[in-house]
């Protein structure tokens, strides 16, 4: 194996990361070496693919695997090894599992809810604009939107969300948390995810969790765990992703004043402005969730062998400048625009609809209720998340 | 052939609206034998196939509801469920 010795492999993520900016050496790859060797802080070496195609090829091929983790030291950023869940999972398992919850986030279901998304969007800026200038959009808007639209959907008390919001911290973190705090708190998600499972199980309600149970107790193949461990992956999921977007997104946007202007001027541009926002916008810190081949299979040029695993940087592929033309530009108006911003195969965002549509209600809310929107600090004073999977910021003080 | 010998040799038809689909790639993933993407968008390896629980999951599984299954016959909609 002297093609993969020690002394070729490059540190992975190669930087720590800088509020929203993508590490130069992603371009430097893209063009020259699409397929490196890399180690993660933990697990086994790893390839890395950079190109947009490579990156489809290793999350859409079936010759590439999750399952295949299992059993093995996989390459990741945190000590503890997640080797049970919908993530470590490939067809026709995965695909039975996932059934459970997909019909609830087609297109068509995401769009009944959006008149109700607009309604509580529209009150908690009230209390935005009650309580400043300046206000945290985060506290005020970005945290606890998502929380109620998830929590409606799913048949959570949002009355709860003081207790999960603390533990779906640990779906997300890296060093924020301790190894037996994280897992304490994954501990306390799935027993809560399960005591209303069978608080709902006895008394039925027309929410999602509900559903499940009957879908799940039709098909005996499903274990109760699989199905408390997904319900609870949706309720953290739907937090630690959206919430943490709309703030980017805004910052974005706010640094982008010319793009802002535009997207005043024509409200047509709110979805493809929330497309390009996806594919601008690096939410992860690094990419994780290496796919292992199940066979020999060429990307980018190398030959991958059976059993090696793979990272697919996402981030990448979004600013490869042979699919995205002018790819660092920012874009609102980007027409054909095919970012893997929320990954692409069998384990593409569940909640992708949802996502769009609650970024979209957002754009469109604080276009209509605060037009002159800015930061009120310096730039240089806004803090930005740590020891967490995903880029974000902790405050975000505005004025309108 | 005639429609009865045609239900006897493949007994639902697949269809993929093209305008609906974004090309995720989830059928592609679940059911390869089925779904198969091609620049980017999704398209049946054959419009008529015998009935299979993958093509159904696959459907169900479509966030766009771009999938259609039906009985070859009946022309019912065998998926996505409602």
């Amino acid at each position: 194996m002297t093609d993969t010795s020690e002394t070729m492999i490059q540190r992975y993520p190669f930087s720590e990361p800088d509020r929203l900016n993508l590490d130069p050496r992603y371009a430097l790859l893209r063009r020259d070496e699409p397929l490196i060797r890399v180690r993660l802080p933990y697990g086994e070496p790893a390839w890395l693919a950079t190109r947009h195609a490579d990156v489809r090829t290793v999350l859409g091929d079936v010759r590439f695997s999750r399952s295949a983790a299992i059993g093995r030291d996989e390459p990741r950023s945190i000590p503890r090894q997640i080797q049970s869940g919908i993530l470590s999972m490939d067809p026709p398992d995965h695909t039975r599992l996932r059934r459970l919850a997909a019909r609830a986030f087609t297109v068509r279901r995401v769009e009944e809810l959006r008149p109700r998304t607009r309604q509580t969007a529209d009150e908690l800026v009230d209390a935005l604009l009650a309580a400043g200038p300046p206000a945290d959009l985060v506290a005020h808007l970005a945290t606890p939107l998502p929380i109620r639209v998830i929590c409606d959907l799913l048949g959570v008390p949002v009355s709860d969300q003081d207790k999960f919001h603390v533990w779906s911290e640990a779906i997300v973190s890296t060093t924020s948390l301790s190894a037996e705090q994280a897992q304490q708190y994954l501990d306390n998600l799935f027993a809560y995810m399960g005591g209303l499972i069978v608080q709902r199980r006895q008394e039925p309600t027309d929410d999602l969790i509900s559903a499940m149970i009957r879908t799940r107790d039709a098909d005996d193949q499903l274990s109760e765990e699989e199905m408390v461990q997904l319900a609870a992956g949706l309720l953290a999921a739907g937090h630690e992703t959206t919430v943490t977007q709309i703030p980017n997104f805004v910052y974005v946007l706010l640094r982008h004043p010319d793009e802002w202007a535009r997207l005043r001027a024509d409200r047509g541009l709110v979805p493809s402005a929330v497309e390009e926002l996806m594919r601008y916008v690096p939410l992860g810190v690094a990419s994780s969730f290496a796919r292992y081949a199940k066979e020999d299979v060429e990307v980018g040029g190398v030959l991958v062998r059976a059993g090696e695993p793979v990272i697919a940087s996402i981030a990448s592929a979004n600013r490869d400048e042979t699919v995205f033309a002018d790819a660092d530009r920012i874009d609102l108006g980007r027409e054909a625009n095919p970012h893997l911003g929320f990954g692409h195969g069998v384990h593409h965002c569940i909640g992708a609809q949802l996502a769009r549509m609650e970024l979209q209600v957002v754009l469109e809310t604080l276009l209509d209720r605060t037009p002159q929107l800015r930061l009120a600090v310096p730039e240089s004073e806004l803090t930005w998340k740590s020891g967490l999977l995903v880029r974000g910021l902790t405050a975000m003080p505005v004025a309108w | 052939m005639n429609a009865e010998e045609e239900t006897t040799a493949a007994g639902w038809r697949l269809h993929v609206d093209p305008t609906r689909c974004i090309g995720v790639g989830i059928c592609a993933g679940a059911a390869p034998e089925h779904f198969v993407l091609v620049e980017g968008l999704s398209r049946p390896v054959a419009d008529r196939v015998a009935p299979a629980p993958a093509v159904i999951y696959a459907a169900d599984s479509c966030p766009m509801e771009a999938i259609l299954v039906s009985d070859v016959d009946t022309r019912r909609r065998i998926a996505p469920g409602s």
